[in-house]
């Protein structure tokens, strides 16, 4: 079996293995809550009866699935060189905000209306991010403290410039404020023409969100960029041994600058699927949180594009359930047990299976050249 | 002691047949060590022959795959340091592990806190640590605070710490690296009287006029096995040098002379702070700059380094490790800054980027490949793309190329004859003897013009020592220049154009390889012999 097949069989069993554990895991804190498993998986699996019912639930997965994906690429960036972006949650926050208003104040054609929108977003986010990063290079202060207090920050600002600078007006009985709404140009085109061309009805509300392609395109020109390109080698170089990098000529402050920037830009994308695809404004009532999950996403991932969009999506299956499960008399927070384990079993599975993949890579090289060469002669 | 007592007891540690490997490398192999409890027993051996491995097995940090232990008579198998605690066994780290915000007492006692209900029991834990500090001389105030000692009170703290866990048996780890001369001998009072209360030193270390001046008993390790057991009394350093060295192990000489006129590497008044770079201030040369430095004592890793290299010039630096060697090495690399001038083929690099350095064609085989020349857990094609991931073949634009650095690697594989099952395999699979040559291979592409070669035979098999030394040499005739930097005084003899020595920060002695004796560079790179420069 060739060593790369080898790897990824295991990485998949191990994987399966720990969201068994973690079904085991949660069926007893179901169970502790005083319901039933079987009634619990079962909704998980429930996407409705009619036709329409089935299409929203797979729309609602795959909407959550993508600021998700955005998210964990965004960490991923930084964990290849040992970088821990902690400040995603509130590169992302700041950016949808400025994004938003940015884009409520002008009318463009659509795609270049979309285009500065998703410019400003990766902007604002990528400068959010620099700010750890030149804090890291010239006085050494650890990126995990300072972005976290940054997030304090960011959060704080968008909630401040939602209800004074940036606020628009408030439409007739709504409760929550929001940023003045973007024009029509500024609306992502959805994707529910791929349900009807199957012959499906097309979702309900904002419909299957368009930004699906931004984020494949986001995903496949990473997995390029990181594996292929001469910046990717320096990161994967920068990550695995730091000495040896800098002993290669790898300039340590360059690198973690770029990919510090980079991870931000991407973090400021996460908020765009929703407010282009749904809200079309940036409200007090904007989903919060996405960054902390795309550490999990990330983690899950192994910080590796296709295995980020395969945890993006479990963890939107997962958050679908949230209305099947209270029907089903659930508490809905089981989700987030289910996630917390499954993370928590992924991580302790990876470290194994990396393990056990390292040591037959050994064993195969010297059971190889004890078979095929001489034994080595002294001079 | 009196001899006929000794013999009559048990040997407090007794080693047979130690052997540890690891994947590709035979770490320890067939040890047989015997120490006599009360006497202070010297392990000796150059850095990589294995000594701190086997100090790691004794202490319990390492399982030997065959071979048995014996303390005081019984056999015993450690699974973690606590077990070699628990028989009597403490080992003091070359690299202290204090809590510099604790007290001498609260670092003492930390971790075998002795309770009185629920609280520290304070006034029972002075009283103890007062106690041992008095019966075996170590003078240290139990209430200072560790950050305001010096290096060899701290020693005596770390001391004090495995006494007062009940250890019999001492390991020290080259515990005289960090000390100067006076606190050398403050240390050798404290053993004498630690061997006096009856408890056993293992001292090791590599500098041979100490070991001759504390040890009762000394074992020589080489390669990984013990060569020699010697009493101090019947060896002279000299002699014990060549058991450490070996002078069975193929010489590297080199033949004609291949050194030309044109100057490739230019050093010249290298200085390097040791509390970090500071820049010259406005309008001072940096020479004042330099004296200035001097003058007010402060110290110096590299003082006023200068040397040139020709095209097809081997220059060997020897000296005892620590002397300001891997400094110099990270000054020529542009990996820390330094005051003075340094030019390649004429050009100023001083201010160059490592990678610009790297691109204008310096080589490097790092000291340690494991630390600054290879990625373990990437392929060998992309460790073949490391530190030439800007040039060709491994680069096309924005891209590494990957066809082209693979068959590249394929064409190294092949010429210096690395034994792996593909290109694509990790470079942890490899042993230690074919990664070195992996990297032997990349640094002599993309034809370098200068190359620092450090420790570059350093843990790797005869054979490969062989090729690696034919590499060189075959290098050196086509023109390169080279930096060597070893710790194998057969390997700087035997290979070296022009032999500098290092002491302290300094090139002290300027000698010609082709009549120098080992005893004689000893006397230099430990500063015995001084003043005297020949060309």
């Amino acid at each position: 079996m060739p060593a790369g097949l080898f790897r990824a069989l295991l990485t998949v069993a191990g994987a399966v293995a720990a969201i068994v554990v973690a079904i085991v895991i949660s069926s007893v804190a179901i169970i502790a809550a005083g319901a039933s498993p079987e009634a619990a998986f079962a909704a998980f699996f429930d996407f409705g009866e009619t036709e329409r019912s089935v299409v929203n639930g797979i729309a609602t997965m795959l909407n959550r699935a993508v600021p998700l994906f955005i998210a964990g690429l965004a960490v991923a960036v930084g964990f290849r060189m040992n970088l821990f972006n902690i400040g995603v949650e509130g590169q992302y926050r700041i950016a949808a905000i400025c994004a938003a208003y940015v884009g409520s104040t002008f009318t463009a054609p659509a795609p270049i209306q979309i285009a500065v929108i998703i410019v400003v977003a990766a902007a604002v986010g990528g400068f959010y991010a620099l700010i750890p990063a030149v804090m890291k290079v010239t006085r050494g202060v650890n990126e995990v403290i300072s972005t976290i207090m940054l997030n304090y920050i960011a959060i704080n600002l968008a909630a401040f410039l939602v209800r004074g600078p940036f606020t628009g007006q408030r439409a007739e009985g709504q409760l929550t404020t929001s940023t003045p709404v973007m024009p029509e140009s500024a609306w992502f085109p959805d994707l529910n023409w791929i349900f009807e061309v199957l012959g499906l009805p097309a979702p309900r509300g904002g419909g299957l969100w368009g930004f699906l392609t931004v984020a494949i395109l986001l995903g496949v020109g990473l997995w390029v960029l990181l594996e292929r390109t001469r910046f990717g080698f320096e990161v994967k170089a920068s990550g695995l041994n730091p000495s040896a990098a800098l002993a290669s000529g790898v300039n340590p402050k360059k690198m973690i600058i770029s990919a510090m920037v980079l991870s931000g830009a991407i973090a400021g994308l996460i908020g765009l699927p929703e407010i282009l695809g749904d809200k079309h404004s940036f409200g007090s009532n904007f989903t919060p949180g996405l960054g902390f999950l795309g550490i999990a996403v990330a983690l899950l991932g192994r910080n590796k594009p296709v295995g980020i969009a395969v945890a993006a999506l479990l963890f939107g299956f997962l958050d679908r359930a949230q209305g099947p499960l209270q029907f089903a008399n659930v508490p809905p927070s089981v989700i987030m047990i289910m996630q917390g384990t499954i993370v928590l079993l992924v991580v302790i599975a990876n470290e194994i299976t990396s393990r056990i993949a390292l040591r037959r890579e050994e064993r195969r090289a010297a059971q190889q050249l004890g078979r095929n060469t001489p034994v080595e002669v002294a001079a | 002691m009196n001899a006929d007592t000794v013999a009559a007891v048990q040997p407090a540690v007794q080693l047979e047949g130690i052997t540890k490997r690891f994947p590709g490398v035979v770490a320890n192999h067939d040890i047989r060590i015997t120490v006599e409890p009360g006497t202070v027993h010297a392990i000796v051996g150059e850095n990589g022959a294995g000594k701190s491995t086997l100090m790691k097995i004794l202490y319990g940090m390492q399982k030997p795959d065959e071979g048995t232990i014996r303390v005081n008579g019984a056999e015993v198998s450690f699974r973690t340091p606590s077990d070699a605690i628990a028989t009597g066994i403490g080992m003091v780290h070359q690299h202290f592990m204090l809590a510099d915000n604790f007290t001498v007492l609260e670092n003492i006692v930390l971790g075998a806190e002795p309770r009185k209900g629920l609280t520290l029991d304070v006034g029972g834990a002075r009283a103890r640590v007062n106690e041992l500090a008095e019966r075996h001389g170590l003078r240290v105030d139990p209430d200072r605070l560790v950050e305001d000692l010096g290096v060899g009170d701290r020693q005596r703290v770390e001391i004090l710490k495995v006494l007062y866990r009940g250890a019999r048996i001492l390991i020290l780890d080259e515990p005289t690296a960090v000390l100067v001369p006076q606190e050398v001998d403050e240390l050798f009072d404290n053993l004498r009287e630690l061997k006096a209360g009856g408890l056993t030193v293992i001292f090791i270390s590599h500098k041979l006029d100490e070991v001759l001046d504390i040890a009762d008993a000394i074992t020589v390790i080489r390669r990984g096995t013990t060569v020699a057991s010697v009493d101090p009394g019947d060896v002279t350093a000299r002699r014990l040098a060549e058991l450490m060295v070996g002078s069975e192990l193929p010489t590297p000489e080199t033949r004609e002379s291949t050194v030309t006129d044109a100057v490739m590497l230019q050093v010249s008044a290298l200085t390097m702070e040791a509390e970090g770079y500071r820049p010259v201030p406005k309008g001072a040369s940096v020479e004042l700059y330099v004296d200035s430095l001097r003058a007010e004592g402060r110290r110096l890793l590299l003082d006023g380094v200068s040397f040139e290299i020709h095209q097809g010039e081997i220059l060997g630096i020897a000296g005892v490790e620590g002397n300001g060697q891997s400094e110099l090495i990270e000054a020529i690399m542009g990996m820390r800054l330094a005051h003075g001038d340094i030019s390649l083929g004429g050009a100023d690099i001083a201010s160059w980027s490592t990678l610009r350095r790297r691109e204008a064609g310096i080589g490097y085989i790092p000291e340690d490949r494991h630390r600054q020349g290879l990625l373990l857990e990437a392929s060998l094609w992309e460790n073949r793309v490391l530190g030439h991931q800007t040039r060709p073949p491994a680069r096309r634009g924005i891209w590494v190329n990957r066809r082209a650095a693979k068959a590249d690697t394929q064409r190294i594989v092949q010429d210096y004859d690395v034994r792996t099952p593909g290109v694509d395999t990790l470079a942890l699979a490899l042993s230690g003897g074919n990664q070195q040559k992996l990297i032997v291979g990349r640094e002599m592409s993309g034809e370098p013009k200068f190359l620092i070669a450090a420790h570059p035979t350093r843990g790797v098999d005869v054979g490969a020592q062989a090729a690696i030394w034919d590499h060189l040499r075959d290098a050196r005739a086509a023109g390169l220049a080279v930096l060597l930097i070893s710790a194998d005084l057969d390997e700087l003899i035997g290979l070296s154009d022009t032999l500098h020595v290092i002491y302290r920060g300094r090139l002290v002695a300027r000698l010609d390889p082709s009549d120098v004796t080992p005893e004689r560079l000893g006397g230099y790179m430990t500063g015995a012999i001084t003043g005297t420069e020949e060309t």
